[in-house]
C-alpha cells in the first residue's frame, strides 16, 4: 500500500481509451463497476468534444460478483455493434477485471461470432502497466490485428508510395495540445514535399491502418506513445522511424536532417539545408529571441523542468541550450523510461530528478527557489504557493490547457510559442519582484470604505459569523443590502435570521 | 397543458443500469470539508485516485484531508499483510495530520478481495487511538450520493447515547455555552429556551453546507422546534447525542441507510417526510414535523407565497416547458415535485436508486403536486439506460435535459439545452432562502440561449455525424 494524494499518470484502461476513442468508429467497452466511465467526463469537459464519447460499461455488479459475467459482456458487446455498427469493439479491462479475473478473451471470442465489427480485447494489466504504456501497447495491438488481417485477406498493399511519405504517430485525444502539434506536423510535412500516409490514432479509421507499410518512413514525435508501433512496423517491413521531437529550434533541425537521411537511403534526393536556415532564421523568432537583450536578461536565471519524457526533455533542452537559462534540475514522472531521459539530459542540467511523488517535487523546487518553474498543473500550484511562475508543459492538465487558439509545440510555429511561454513565465516574476520592491502599484490608502462604514447597527454574534461564512467577492453587497433591508424595517442588531430575511427578500 | 387526466398511480420502471454516474467515493469531496476534523482514506486503486484527481479539481491543490491508500500487486495477491500496511499509513496520517477521526472509504478492490475493513478498524483503532470509521461506498454496490448515506450510516453508529450532563450540570460544565450566553441575564436565557415547544428531541441528518444548515434551524425554531442536533456536525468531536425514542429527519433523498440505522439500531422515530427542496418541498417538510410534534405551523402559507413572489422573473422562464432527468445523484424525485409545481412538464425521471419507503412523502407530493398543476404523472425510471435514453430524448425533445457531463456537451451540440446535474448537488438547494439559487441553475441554459437566440447556430454537428 502506498499513501498518495496525487498521480502524473492515469491507471491503464485510460491509456486504452484514449486509444480507442481516438480513431473513427471504434467503440470501448470497459470491464469496470458503475462509476469508473470517468473518462468520458473529461473528454467532454476538456477537450469539449461535440460527439459522445464511443466507451461504454458492461457494469460489475454484486451479481457480476457471484455468478461471473456470463452472458452480460457478450450481450453489451453484441448490443453495442448493432446499436452502432462500430468497425472495432476493444473490450477493455481495469483494475477490478484485473482481479475477478474472467476469461474476457472467451468473451471476445464468443461475441465476434455474432458481432458484425471486429472485436478485441486490450492486452493490459492494470497493475503492470500505466495509463502511457497502455495506451503505446494498445496503439501497437491494433495496428498489428489490422495489417495482420489484411495479411491473410491478401489484401495487404506492396511497394512504398511514389513520392516520400510518412505516418504520424501518437497523436491522441487528451494529448497535450496534441491537435495543434498535429496540424503543424503536417504543415512541415507538406513544406518539405512528403505526403501523410496516415496519421494515427486521432481521426483514423481503421481501414486505413492496411496501408501504413507503404510510408516510406515513420515519424514518432512523442517519446511515450508509438515507438512500440514503429518498432513493429520496422521488423515487419523493415520501415526506418523517426524518434527526434521537432520541439526547438535545435531538435527540429535534427529531426528534418535524419528525415532527409532516411528519404536519401531510399533513393530520394532531397536536400532540406536551405530550408532549415530560412526557417530558422526569419520563420521562427525563436533564434532571433535568443540574441535580443530580453533573453539576454535571463543569463543564467534558474529554472527547474518537470514533465513527462518528451517535453520535459525537450523543454530542458531549450532553456539551457537556445537561452542559456540556468537548468538546476530537471525531472521526469515516466520511471519507466528513465534511462532515456538521463541521456537525454544529462549534460543540460545540474541533476536529474526521476519520481512520481508530488511531494518530493514540491520539495526539490522549494529547495531550489528557481526564477521560474515548467512542470504540470500540479508544479503549477507549488508555484502559486512559493511565489514562483509557472509554464505548463505537460499532462496532467486542466480545461485551460486545451486552447482553442492554435498553439503548437512541435515544429517552427511551436518554437515561437514556447519562447513566448518561456519569456511571459519569467518576466511575471521580475515584475512581481519589482512590485514588490516598489511597494505595490499604487501606495495610496484606502480611505473610506463604502457606505455602510457607519450603520449605527449592530451585527450580533451569530450574525457576525454568518456574514463571515459568505464568500469574499460578495460579502460587502451581502452586508450592505442586509444592513438597508434592517434600517427599512427598523432592527437595530443584525442577527443571522435578519441576513437570511434580508437574503429572501432581495433575492440576493 | 395536456387535458386534465384522470389520476394514476406513478409508474415505476426499471432498466439494465448502464448509466453513468458518480462513483460514490465522490462523497469524501464534500464530506472532509463538512467534517473538519476529519481524515478520509480511500483503500482502492490508481482507478479511484485518478477519478476523486480529476473529479475533484482544484480543491486537489488545497492539501486536502484525504489520500488514498493505493493497492498494490502484494497487497492483492496477500503478499503484504493488510493490517501492518493500514496501520503504517494511518501512523503516518496521525503524524502528519492528528485528525479526530479517520474514516476508511472501502472500494469495489476491497470488496473483491475481501479485506476485513470492519474487523480490522477496532483493532488498530486501540492501537492507534484514534477512531476508525468504516464505509463502504463502492460502485459494486451504490451510486454517486449513495457514498455519503453509507458514511453518515457508519457515523450513526458513533453518536454519544447518553448526553453526558444532567439539566443542572449544565450550566457549569458547558463552558462554550456559558461563554456564549455570556453577560445575558438567567432571565434571557430562560427565554431562549421558552421560545421553544416542549416537544421530544428532533436530530436531522444530511451533510448540508454550514449556512444551510444554520437556514434549516432557524426555519424550525420559528415553529418553536428545536433542533437537538445534526448527523453529521462540523466536526466529529460533536456528534448529537442520540437517544432511544429521538425523532430523526433527512434533509436529502438519498440518505435510506443512514434511516435504516438510526430506526433499528439507535431505536429513533423517523419523520418521513418530503425533503426541504424548492419552497413546496421546505414548506411540506416543516409541515410533517409540526404535525408530528403536534405544532400547528405558523405564516408558512404566506412565507411560501412571499418566496414564490419573489422568483417570479425565473419561474416565467420555465413555465410550460418540458424537462427529463437522465438520473446520477438521488435529488431527481425532488427536483422533479419542484419542477412541475413551477410549471414545467417532466418527462421523464431517472434515478440510479428509489427507495420506495424512505422516499413515501416525496412521491406523494409528486403525485399530489401532479394533479395541482394538471401536468401528466411521469415515469420514473430505475437504473436507466443511457443510450436508450438518449433515443427518447431524440424523440420528446424536451426543452430541457438535466444530466451528467458526459452527455452534456454533445446534446448541446445537437441544439437540445442541458444542465449540468452534479452542480445541483453541490449548491446550496435546501429552504426557502434557496429557491433562487435552484433556479439560478435551472434557467441558466435557457437564459443563455435567449441572449443567442439570434445567431442561427444551435446544431453544432455535421449532419453525418451519427447521433
Amino acid at each position: 500500500m502506498k499513501l498518495a494524494y496525487w498521480m502524473y499518470s492515469g491507471p491503464a484502461h485510460i491509456g486504452t481509451l484514449r486509444i480507442a476513442s481516438s480513431f473513427k468508429n471504434v467503440h470501448a467497452i470497459m470491464h469496470a463497476p458503475l462509476g469508473d466511465d470517468y473518462f468520458n467526463v473529461m473528454r467532454s469537459m476538456l477537450s469539449r468534444e461535440r460527439n459522445f464519447t464511443p466507451v461504454t460499461t458492461s457494469v460489475v455488479d454484486r451479481n457480476v460478483l457471484a455468478r461471473g459475467s456470463q452472458e452480460k459482456v457478450v450481450d453489451n458487446i453484441t448490443r453495442k455493434d448493432a446499436e452502432e455498427h462500430p468497425d472495432l469493439i476493444v473490450l477493455t479491462p481495469t483494475c477490478t477485471s484485473s482481479i475477478l479475473q474472467e476469461d474476457l478473451h472467451n468473451f471476445v471470442e464468443r461475441a465476434q461470432l455474432e458481432a458484425k465489427g471486429d472485436v478485441m480485447l486490450a492486452d493490459v494489466n492494470h497493475y503492470r502497466y500505466n495509463e502511457l504504456q497502455a495506451a503505446d501497447r494498445t496503439l501497437q495491438q491494433i495496428v498489428q490485428y489490422y495489417i495482420e488481417k489484411a495479411r491473410k485477406k491478401g489484401e495487404l498493399p506492396t511497394g512504398k508510395t511514389a513520392k516520400p511519405s510518412v505516418n504520424i504517430f501518437g497523436i491522441s485525444t487528451l494529448g497535450f495540445h496534441n491537435n495543434h502539434d498535429c496540424t503543424e506536423l503536417k504543415r512541415l510535412m507538406a513544406d518539405l514535399g512528403i505526403e501523410v500516409n496516415t496519421v494515427i490514432p486521432e481521426g483514423a479509421s481503421v481501414h486505413e491502418l492496411k496501408s501504413m507499410p507503404q510510408a516510406w518512413f515513420n515519424l514518432v514525435p512523442y517519446r511515450e506513445l508509438g515507438l512500440t508501433t514503429a518498432k513493429y512496423l520496422e521488423e515487419e517491413f523493415g520501415t526506418p522511424y523517426v524518434d527526434i521531437t521537432p520541439m526547438g529550434v535545435v531538435e527540429t533541425a535534427r529531426c528534418i536532417r535524419k528525415i532527409q537521411q532516411v528519404i536519401n537511403a531510399q533513393g530520394g534526393e532531397v536536400d532540406y539545408e536551405d530550408f532549415i536556415n530560412e526557417q530558422t532564421l526569419h520563420v521562427s523568432q525563436a533564434a532571433w529571441f535568443s540574441r535580443s537583450i530580453d533573453c539576454q536578461n535571463l543569463t543564467g536565471k534558474k529554472a527547474v523542468v518537470f514533465g513527462d519524457n518528451t517535453h520535459a526533455a525537450a523543454l530542458t533542452k531549450i532553456l539551457a541550450r537556445e537561452m542559456g537559462i540556468h537548468v538546476v534540475w530537471a525531472g521526469t514522472y515516466c520511471k519507466y523510461d528513465a534511462d532515456w531521459f538521463r541521456e537525454q539530459v544529462s549534460e543540460y542540467c545540474d541533476e536529474v530528478l526521476i519520481t512520481d511523488d508530488h511531494g518530493e517535487i514540491g520539495d526539490a523546487i522549494a529547495r531550489v527557489e528557481p526564477s521560474a518553474i515548467f512542470g504540470t498543473q500540479m508544479e503549477r500550484h507549488v508555484g502559486k504557493r512559493l511565489d514562483i511562475p509557472c509554464g505548463v508543459i505537460a499532462a496532467p492538465i486542466h480545461v485551460q490547457n486545451f486552447p482553442i487558439g492554435y498553439k503548437p509545440f512541435m515544429g517552427y510555429e511551436g518554437t515561437n510559442q514556447i519562447t513566448d511561454l518561456i519569456y511571459n513565465s519569467f518576466t511575471l516574476g521580475m515584475e512581481d519582484h519589482l512590485l514588490e520592491i516598489f511597494g505595490g502599484h499604487d501606495t495610496k490608502e484606502v480611505i473610506t470604505k463604502g457606505i455602510s462604514a457607519e450603520s449605527g447597527l449592530n451585527w450580533t454574534k451569530d450574525g457576525q459569523a454568518e456574514l463571515n461564512k459568505i464568500p469574499g467577492f460578495v460579502r460587502g453587497k451581502v452586508k450592505r443590502n442586509t444592513e438597508k433591508f434592517a434600517r427599512e424595517r427598523g432592527f437595530k442588531d443584525i442577527s443571522a435570521e435578519v441576513l437570511y430575511a434580508a437574503k429572501e427578500s432581495v433575492g440576493a | 397543458m395536456t387535458v386534465a387526466q384522470q389520476p394514476e398511480a406513478l409508474n415505476f420502471e426499471c432498466e439494465t443500469g448502464n448509466y453513468h454516474t458518480f462513483c460514490p467515493i465522490s462523497c469524501v469531496a464534500w464530506l472532509y470539508q463538512k467534517i473538519e476534523d476529519s481524515f478520509f482514506l480511500v483503500i482502492g486503486t490508481k482507478t479511484c485516485g485518478y477519478f476523486l484527481q480529476n473529479a475533484m479539481g482544484v480543491m486537489i491543490f488545497a492539501e486536502p484531508r484525504y489520500a488514498m491508500a493505493e493497492l498494490e500487486e502484494g497487497d492483492i495477491s496477500a503478499q503484504l499483510n493488510d493490517y501492518e500496511e493500514l496501520k503504517r499509513l494511518c501512523e503516518q496520517i496521525k503524524r502528519d495530520r492528528n485528525p479526530s477521526v479517520i474514516v476508511w472509504i472501502g472500494t469495489c478492490t476491497t470488496e473483491i478481495i475481501k479485506t476485513d475493513l470492519e474487523g480490522l478498524a477496532p483493532k488498530l483503532e486501540a492501537d492507534l487511538g484514534i477512531p476508525i470509521v468504516v464505509a463502504r461506498a463502492n460502485g459494486l454496490d451504490y451510486a454517486f450520493t449513495q457514498g455519503e448515506d453509507t458514511v453518515l450510516a457508519a457515523m450513526a453508529h458513533r453518536c454519544p447515547e447518553k448526553s453526558p450532563v444532567s439539566e443542572t450540570e449544565k450550566g457549569e460544565r458547558n463552558a462554550i455555552q456559558k461563554l456564549m450566553n455570556f453577560g445575558k441575564k438567567k432571565e434571557d436565557i430562560a427565554q431562549d429556551e421558552s421560545e421553544y415547544v416542549d416537544h421530544p428531541p428532533l436530530v436531522l441528518f444530511g451533510s448540508l453546507p454550514d449556512p444551510v444548515v444554520t437556514q434549516l434551524t432557524l426555519e424550525l425554531k420559528k415553529q418553536g422546534i428545536k433542533v437537538s442536533g445534526w448527523l453529521p456536525a462540523k466536526r466529529f468531536t460533536e456528534l448529537p447525542v442520540i437517544e432511544e425514542g429521538y425523532y430523526v429527519a433527512g434533509v436529502n433523498p438519498f440518505l435510506s441507510r443512514t434511516a435504516t440505522t438510526l430506526m433499528r439500531r439507535r431505536k429513533c422515530k423517523l419523520i418521513g417526510a418530503p425533503f426541504p427542496i424548492g419552497p413546496d418541498g421546505t414548506r411540506a417538510w416543516i409541515e410533517k414535523i409540526c404535525s408530528v410534534f403536534g405544532i400547528t405551523p405558523q405564516g408558512l402559507d404566506e412565507r411560501e407565497a412571499q418566496i414564490w413572489a419573489g422568483v417570479e422573473d425565473y419561474v416565467k422562464l420555465i413555465r410550460g416547458k418540458s424537462v427529463f432527468l437522465m438520473g446520477d445523484n438521488l435529488l431527481e424525485i425532488s427536483m422533479a415535485r419542484f419542477l412541475i409545481r413551477c410549471g414545467m412538464t417532466v418527462q421523464e425521471i431517472g434515478i440510479p436508486y428509489m427507495d420506495k419507503r424512505y422516499q413515501a412523502a416525496e412521491l406523494a407530493l409528486l403525485e399530489k403536486t401532479c394533479q395541482e398543476m394538471n401536468s401528466p404523472l411521469p415515469t420514473i425510471v430505475e437504473k436507466p439506460d443511457n443510450y436508450n435514453q438518449l433515443q427518447r430524448i431524440y424523440e420528446l425533445k424536451p426543452d430541457l435535459v438535466i444530466t451528467g457531463m458526459a452527455h452534456a456537451n454533445p446534446l448541446e451540440a445537437r441544439g437540445i439545452n442541458t444542465k449540468w446535474s452534479v452542480e445541483f448537488t453541490f449548491a446550496q438547494i435546501h429552504g426557502f432562502g434557496n429557491t433562487r439559487d435552484i433556479l439560478e441553475l435551472v434557467t441558466r441554459p435557457l437564459r443563455r440561449n435567449n441572449n443567442l437566440k439570434d445567431l442561427g447556430w444551435d446544431k453544432l454537428v455535421r449532419e453525418e455525424a451519427k447521433i
